[in-house]
């Protein structure tokens, strides 16, 4: 890639400060931002909830005034809707009114592009986001996946100079995102997507670090920029790399204030072959999902931090028993050692305090990320045709790996974080585990 | 290369093939143009003054009368929507005329429109010399006033409540004013935008046979009209005649209900942004029929080049987006030559009126105005107080029947917007054999068609209440008095202000034709403002009709400010459930 200094400043962020009058008082949401986007380059804005992501990007698209500082699109400064960009929404945005090709078409209507020009622009960006067969359907019959498809259509049929994101992803499940993001990078590598200059806003970081080329990471209250962070891993990048893990924890330490720990052994040190890649090495910790949710709920009420024993004690558990569940919770990320205690991170705070359905969520994105077995079988089971493998097949394989008993404990493990993720069910009667959309799923009968 | 591809599914379109649907509809399209052009011929009409048109009680006469009414009303509403776009679109985008559009609908909805009616037929004759043609306006002008500024307050509500995000995605999508108004304003509030101009066209038909006779200065004007038959059918004592009359009244409602408003409401769904459960979804068989046939697509087709042709031509005026930065000088300035400019409109107004009226009527006959008034607010009161305890308890019954309800609502709402002035010649004939004064009767006249809004508002409002709070009250095993005072009065409290205060304002403009009647050549008056107005109108006398209509907004929107908003507040802050 060419050294982005010598391509055009598109965008520029100028000292920008923005408040919002409050019942109590004057709210400062951004305070003295300045960044620039350069032609040809992915830029992600990370920053967790409420740190004024959204309100940047709305200021860069020119649909809010800055308190102070300035917004300019190619030298010339902002005063309405900034006419080089087009905005992906969180919420998709589509009108439900109007067809999918007549949403995607509207923006062109809107520059007065002829009509048979404008049918063919809008079924080349159909064809080139996947919507193909979907023209003539109405958002509200879509899936959510294929609605942010026509989002993301109609945001580059106008050939927009950047394209600005707001997580894109969040408001799809885990699966369909990971699919949706794979295939944008695919679009940016194989040169099928007009625009390649973005602002990407998310609160994921490992969706930041994916996607990037370049990091910026917002603080909160007030909004400041607190770190820059250049990306300089070719696409795709590997998310189980050493180099794509390492920025991650770095980020991640940005991020929640600390110095980045370095990850555990056991990750980093068998990672290697072609055993790693399938991800049936690495054992899961065979903890349940109901206690893995007891203990971090356990160590949010006790102020964040508790030792082993008094853990094991205030559960009744024994402290061999206690183990598989403290190593499910460090493997996901929701605690970390601390000398001889254990701790809580950010995420394991706010898995406690989230609701039933959140936390599902959250569980999901993180067993995917952090449970390599888990994830083969999400993927396996994404890959095949009918959205059902047989755990047989699954088993076998997991037997190359460990005995026949903890081979067996081993999926079954997978099969309770999966169904509590819902990431996938298991049907005892057909020996099966299915898609959560597989037809059969809902009938699945619970095991054991 | 991506060649051009068809839409999937056009090509079945493209096939010719004529169906029972399509030969339904193009009949009914011929039907419909011819009827339009045969009532528009009348219309426009030479004027004679000196010998008015003379209504025939013939009741052959009937369905011609109908059509002329259903025309009016027609043009009522296509003039309310137009004036709603315009008005309420207005009100949303610039940030000066919101602060005079608003209050000044919020007023023009409290005032009594028929006491203008005079003031707007002498205007419109002036308007259209020699022609039926300015009576005509006059008379769509009146329904007019009757369902505008509803339908503009609702368009406006709808427009400000839009969603950010799809508001975001048309300005950065940089839509031109008029697109963003047809693909995204109109869809956005259509829904209730359709709801409102149904309620708002049931309204309407009173002002309709009110405003198709009327004596101005000692001429008797009339349309031929459904009204103007009433009219005198009555001035002759032909009761009979007055039923058939009601009779074709009720088919006017049912069949514009079946064949336009029912199929609008169901086709409004489209612009629903959540799917509702397909029970629940309003049908129309008219739509189905209109579904299955090919006309309204090539329609589409054809008017598609129009279209683009608008598109094209409203270009120029812009994109829908608003600057960021406006130097403070210049807002300062546009806001100081904005107040400048009301406030010396509406001085030369006030002093335009007190100059006329100390000059005619004098400054005094405020005085007796007032006291009228206070004389019909005492009318009002016993209607509101009477409908509460009569139309309370009944429309909770209803409404928490899901199963009565289903059956009562449709019934109720035909109560409502059957006019009221077409039920007056019955009562007063019975009050004129039974010897009871105007003074108590016209109570009975007001309320005829006022009372229904408060039935309507409770059944809402109780058919809004939660199941399961229900059942919860329920299971605690709470008396009768607590059910009442912990869930349904909190639950229907808000409807019922919202009804209370379009009865109450009904029960004002009703006063100006209930507290004055003729039956049968004689005349029967109460002591009012209505009939200040109303007689003040008939002979002509301009400064009076000005006082009345002035004192009576004046007691309305007190009222409403003193009274009624208070107990919506209330009802907001105290009750919501
Ligand atoms: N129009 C507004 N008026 C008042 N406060 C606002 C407004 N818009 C945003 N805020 C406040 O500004 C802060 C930042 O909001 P913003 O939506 O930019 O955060 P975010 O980083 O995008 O968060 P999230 O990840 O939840 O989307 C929040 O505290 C929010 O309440
Ligand atoms: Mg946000």
């Amino acid at each position: 890639m060419n050294p982005t200094e010598t391509l055009t400043e598109l965008i520029s962020v100028r000292g920008v400060s923005k408040s919002f009058a409050t019942e109590g008082g004057e709210k400062n949401v951004l305070d003295d931002v300045s960044f620039s986007i350069r032609e040809g380059e992915i830029v992600a804005l990370l920053g967790r909830s409420g740190s004024g992501k959204s309100t940047l990007l709305r200021c860069v698209a020119g649909l809010i005034a800055p308190s102070e500082g300035e917004v300019a699109y190619r030298g010339k400064r902002l005063n309405g809707a900034n006419p080089g960009t087009a905005l992906v929404f969180q919420s998709f945005a589509l009108l439900p009114w109007l067809t999918v090709i007549e949403n995607v078409e509207l923006g062109l209507e809107a520059k007065g592009v002829k009509t048979a020009e404008r049918r063919e622009r809008a079924l080349r960006a159909i064809d080139i986001i996947g919507l193909d067969g979907f023209e003539s359907a109405y958002p509200k019959e879509l899936s959510g996946g294929m609605r942010q498809r026509v989002g993301f259509a109609r945001a580059i049929v106008v050939e927009p100079d950047v394209l600005l994101m707001d997580e894109p992803f969040s408001a799809l499940d885990v699966l369909t995102s990971e699919n949706l993001r794979s295939e944008l990078v695919r679009m940016w590598a194989d040169g099928s997507m007009p625009t390649r200059t973005a602002l990407i806003v998310t609160h994921n970081i490992e969706e930041a670090i994916q996607l990037a080329d370049r990091v910026l990471v917002l603080d909160s209250n007030p909004g400041r920029i607190k770190a820059e962070l250049s990306v300089p891993m070719p696409k795709p990048r590997d998310r189980r790399s050493p180099e794509f893990e390492a920025l991650v924890d770095e980020v991640y330490g940005i991020l929640t204030g600390q110095k980045a720990e370095p990850r555990r052994e056991t990750l980093a040190a068998t990672a290697g072959d072609a055993a790693a890649a399938s991800g049936l090495d690495v054992p899961l910790p065979t903890a349940s999902t109901g206690a893995l949710g007891g203990l971090v709920g356990l160590l949010a009420a006790r102020g964040g931090t508790e030792g082993l024993a008094e853990i094991a004690d205030d559960l009744r558990y024994e402290i061999d028993d206690l183990l598989p569940v403290v190593d499910a919770a460090l493997l996901l990320k929701l605690a970390r050692p601390h000398g001889p205690d254990l701790r809580i991170t950010e995420q394991g705070r706010r898995y406690a305090a989230a609701d039933p359905l959140r936390a599902k969520e959250q569980f999901a994105t993180l067993a995917v990320e952090a449970a390599p077995l888990v994830r083969r079988i999400v993927r396996e089971l994404r890959h095949s045709d009918s959205g059902a493998i047989r755990a047989d097949d699954v088993l076998a394989e997991l037997k190359a790996f460990y005995g026949d008993d903890d081979a067996e404990q081993q999926l079954d493990t997978a099969i309770d974080w999966g169904r509590y993720g819902e990431l996938f069910e298991f049907d005892a009667d057909s020996d099966r585990l299915l898609l959560p959309t597989h037809p059969d799923a809902a009938a699945g009968v619970p095991s054991a | 290369m991506p060649l051009l591809r068809q839409v999937p599914g056009a090509g079945v379109l493209r096939r010719p093939r004529l169906r029972w649907a399509d030969i339904l509809v193009a009949a009914a399209i011929v039907v419909v143009l011819y009827l339009v052009a045969r009532a528009s011929a009348g219309a426009t009409a030479p004027l004679n003054l000196e010998a008015p048109q003379a209504i025939s009680t013939d009741p052959a006469n009937l369905p011609y009368y109908a059509l002329r009414s259903l025309l009016r009303m027609f043009a009522a509403l296509a003039a309310s929507v137009v004036f709603t776009f315009v008005v309420a679109t207005a009100a949303a985008r610039l940030p000066r005329a919101e602060k005079i559009i608003l209050p000044a609908l919020d007023i023009l909805q409290s005032v009594p429109i028929l006491g203008f009616l005079s003031v707007t037929v002498t205007g419109f004759i002036a308007l259209f010399p020699g022609s039926t043609l300015g009576l005509e306006a006059a008379s769509v002008f009146a329904i007019f006033t009757s369902q505008a500024w509803n339908m503009a307050f609702s368009f406006h509500s709808s427009l400000v409540s839009q969603p950010d995000d799809l508001d975001e995605a048309a300005r950065l999508m940089r839509l031109t004013k008029w697109e963003r108004f047809w693909k995204l304003d109109v869809p956005s509030g259509m829904i209730p935008l359709v709801w409102n101009g149904m309620m708002s066209f049931g309204g309407g038909w009173f002002f309709l046979a009110a405003s198709e006779a009327v004596t101005v200065g000692n001429t008797s004007f009339s349309l031929p009209g459904v009204g103007a038959y009433v009219a005198a059918a009555v001035g002759a004592g032909e009761l009979d005649h007055v039923g058939y009359a009601i009779l074709t009244m009720a088919i006017m409602v049912l069949g514009v209900n079946f064949l336009f408003w029912r199929p609008l409401v169901a086709w409004a769904e489209r612009f629903r942004n959540e799917d509702t459960a397909a029970a629940d979804r309003p049908r129309s068989v008219v739509l189905g029929i209109l579904s299955r046939s090919s006309i309204p697509r090539g329609f589409g087709r054809a008017i598609a080049p129009v279209n683009r042709v608008f598109d094209a031509a409203t270009r120029p005026f812009g994109i829908a987006e608003h600057p960021l930065h406006v130097p403070a000088l210049r807002r300062r300035a546009g806001d100081v030559a904005v107040v400048v400019v009301v406030a010396a409109a509406i001085t030369y107004g006030a002093y335009w009126a007190y100059v006329f009226i100390d000059s005619t009527a004098g400054l005094g006959s405020f005085g007796e105005a007032f006291l009228h008034g206070l004389i019909t607010l005492l009318r009002v009161v016993v209607i509101i107080v009477l409908a509460t305890i009569v139309w309370v308890p009944i429309g909770v019954w209803i409404g928490m029947n899901p199963r009565i309800s289903r059956l009562a609502q449709p019934v109720v709402q035909l109560l409502a917007s059957f006019p009221a002035n077409f039920l007056f010649p019955f009562v007063i004939a019975f009050f004129v054999a039974a010897h009871i004064p105007l003074d108590i009767g016209g109570i009975v006249l007001m309320a005829l068609g006022s009372q229904w809004y408060i039935l309507f508002n409770v059944i809402a409002g109780a058919s809004a209440i939660p199941t399961d709070l229900r059942q919860a009250m329920e299971s605690f095993g709470l008396g009768r008095w607590q059910r009442w005072r912990r869930l349904i009065l909190p639950g229907v409290f808000p409807s019922y202000v919202t009804g209370g205060i379009t009865a109450a304002g009904g029960a004002w403009n009703a006063a100006i034709v209930a507290e004055v009647v003729s039956y049968n050549h004689q005349t029967l008056t109460a002591t009012g403002l209505g009939a200040d107005i109303a007689q003040a109108t008939s002979s002509g006398d301009m400064a009076h009709v000005l006082v009345g209509v002035l004192v009576m907004s004046v007691f309305v929107v007190g009222i409403n400010r003193l009274f009624w908003r208070r107990l919506y507040r209330i009802a907001e802050t105290r009750f919501a459930l």
